[in-house]
């Protein structure tokens, strides 16, 4: 209940264990929640710095959207033939992110993965607002964006309706649906914690508004019952859902007969993908959140260790596509095939492939060792040259391929504006001022699932002493 | 509910009723014991309102299992149905368009939607089930009268009598309750 006196907790750091030593409920419960329930006027000079640096990048963003409608998408670089440019790359890239934060909520969940526990709440708000961010570039990139209902199937008295025939009609209903439902399923996360606030909450504002939230959630046996059914079955549903959404993406491209797009690996090549910038970017802020919050015996080194270990995976997979290209584009006997490779390694943005091979292929394999997986600055520095890479393979997918395609006549150049930067660098405006708003309002970890945690290990520790090294 | 206050009304017209007894145990493996002891004494109307989920609670309560899952397949079903009827009407019915003689009933392309439709309808019923099913919105409930439940969503573990149950009495059930080693027992009103 002590809201005015902020915590310090030692810094001890835990490499084997998913809890620091001696957590209880309360003291999680405090741990956690207090960072929610400071007054708002102690709220840390950080967070507010934080805020307004991201509110400075957000008007960067409003700024180029009002350009944008005002004087239409002739401010882009984009032109025939390279009629998808950084509003496309921006657009996978923030979805791709998104997609980690429902592999550890969902995906980790049905394996019963603990170490998901107390990162999955801040990776599903991830999700969502790098979602949000997502969502917005094909909105706005269709030159009218005031018309983007005509997406929609709506009985109209023009008497048509859109094609459903079409990736990017699919893509309409993936992301509408996979926003939904991330939301949904985080909302629901939230319940009891919202409860638990309500209930620790001294402003008689905060009780109403988490009172409000947690819709009178009073942890009854029966609705627990019910409540861990609704998450492993929306869980199970996220699950496909993570893996339809990108692979439908992937279709936008992979259904057209362009060199370097017409792939049928396309579609896990690209899940692979999304996994691999979205545990990188949930590293990225988790380690200066950590350390802010003093968060240290909640996320411990074995998160990172494991999340590393899940990076490093997936950027194998991803490794294994680029190979793949190489080889079909040989394989394949056709020229054009041929020739993506030749002007990938030596054509005109040929720096930007060799960029891609070196974040994302030879950088990475530090992760083989532990040492590098557990050491803070190295593991942020390999995250964020994954971020970067990983913004440069769909750079590659989109540009290179379509600035030459089949007859030279048709090729063209691409050179990004003022405008194209103002329209990407703002949209971290938005994730940051969502996701700071967030870890002010909302618990960022979910509290009831790591008291669950300390339950856990109470128990393990007690079967321990009862049974010795038998069950070892 | 009124036949009740009016055979309390003699006593104490003003006072609030009487909603239970709740006592509170110090943890799971305690309050799954005295959950099971409490059904085996014959009490029937009985719930515990813990901080975490307690696996195997719900059975020593004697819950049915949750027919959630009925209601998400059915609204499974219902999404991944009418969205391919949807396309299928569109395409053949309402607008249907030949495109160099391709088959107008082309279904593999109806199958992304589809799919989407029956996971949103699936959530959908999942999530407004739980709260419909849950009886949430509900700001108030009398179990927050108890003295000490705010603990119930921070670390404690509790275990409710409902005073309409058939066989309740105060008295005997406190003492009962006691005797399955709760740390606290209160009578508290609606």
């Amino acid at each position: 209940m002590q809201t005015s006196q902020p915590l310090k907790p030692p810094v001890v750091e835990t490499y084997d264990e998913l809890l620091g030593p001696g957590e209880t409920y309360s003291s999680v419960t405090a741990r956690i929640g207090d960072i929610v329930l400071y007054p708002l006027l102690k709220t840390p000079w950080g967070w507010i710095g934080g805020f307004v640096a991201a509110g400075l990048l957000l008007m960067l963003y409003l700024y180029s959207l009002a350009t944008l409608f005002t004087v239409g998408i002739g401010i882009w670089g984009i032109n025939i033939p390279i009629a998808w440019g950084f509003d496309i790359i921006n657009f996978v890239w923030w979805i791709g992110i998104g997609h980690a934060g429902t592999l550890i909520s969902a995906v980790l969940l049905l394996f019963r993965q603990d170490w998901r526990t107390s990162i999955n709440r801040a990776a599903e708000a991830m999700t969502i607002f790098a979602v949000a961010c997502a969502g917005i570039y094909p909105l706005i990139h269709t030159g009218r964006p005031w018309l983007d209902y005509w997406f929609l199937p709506y009985p109209s008295t023009m008497g048509m309706w859109p094609q459903f025939r079409s990736p990017l009609e699919w893509d309409v209903f993936a992301i509408s649906t996979y926003a939904t439902v991330s939301v949904l399923f985080w909302f629901i996360g939230l319940i009891p914690d919202l409860a638990t606030l309500r209930d620790r909450a001294q402003h008689p504002i905060a009780k109403f508004f988490y009172g409000l939230l947690s819709l009178g959630w009073r942890g009854a046996a029966k609705h627990w019952q019910r409540y861990e059914k609704a998450s492993l079955i929306l869980a199970g549903l996220s699950t496909p859902l993570v893996l339809s959404v990108h692979s439908i993406i992937s279709f936008d491209f992979a259904v057209a007969q362009l060199p370097g797009w017409h792939v049928t690996v396309f579609p896990p090549y690209f899940v692979a993908g999304a996994v691999y910038c979205g545990f990188a970017m949930v590293i990225v802020l988790m380690i200066p959140i950590r350390h802010w919050f003093g968060l240290h015996s909640l996320i411990t080194m074995r998160h990172f260790d494991v999340m590393s270990k899940v990076m490093l995976a997936s950027g194998l997979i991803v490794t294994y596509g680029y190979f793949g290209e190489i080889f079909y584009s040989w394989y394949s006997g056709s020229i054009y095939e041929y020739f993506l490779i030749v002007n990938r390694t030596t054509g005109p943005w040929a720096w930007s492939y060799w960029a891609l091979i070196i974040f994302n292929v030879l950088i990475p394999q530090v992760l083989w060792f532990k040492r590098f997986r557990t050491n803070l600055p190295v593991l942020f520095f390999v995250s964020m040259c994954i971020n970067v890479g990983m913004w440069f393979e769909r750079w590659v997918i989109i540009v290179l391929s379509l600035t030459r395609d089949f007859l030279p006549t048709s090729w063209g150049v691409y050179t990004p504006t003022f405008y194209d930067w103002a329209t990407y660098i703002g949209s971290f405006g938005l994730f940051f001022i969502l996701f700071f708003l967030f870890i002010r309002l909302l618990p960022m970890v979910a509290i009831f699932e790591v008291r669950d945690l300390v339950h856990k290990t109470a128990h393990k520790a007690h079967d321990k002493e009862d049974h010795g090294h038998a069950g070892a | 509910m009124f036949k009740r206050k009016s055979n309390a009304a003699e006593a104490a017209s003003t006072a609030p009723a009487t909603y239970g007894i709740m006592a509170e145990f110090s943890g799971t493996d305690e309050i799954i014991a005295a959950a099971e002891s409490v059904r085996a004494a014959g009490y029937t109307l009985v719930e515990a309102y813990t901080h975490i989920p307690v696996h195997g609670l719900d059975d020593a309560l004697g819950h049915k299992p949750t027919r959630l899952p009925w209601l998400v397949l059915a609204g499974g079903i219902t999404g991944a149905t009418g969205l391919f009827g949807f396309m299928c009407w569109v395409n053949l019915v309402d607008y249907p368009l030949n495109i160099g003689g391709r088959p107008l009933f082309s279904w593999p392309a109806f199958v992304p939607i589809t799919f989407e439709g029956m996971v949103l309808f699936s959530a959908f019923a999942a999530v407004f089930g739980l709260i419909l099913i849950c009886g949430f919105p509900l700001p108030y409930h009398p179990v927050f009268n108890a003295p000490g439940f705010e603990r119930a969503s921070v670390s404690g573990f509790f275990l409710c009598i409902e005073a309409k149950d058939p066989q309740y009495d105060a008295a005997k059930a406190s003492s009962f309750l006691k005797t399955l080693g709760a740390t606290a027992v209160h009578e508290f009103s609606e």
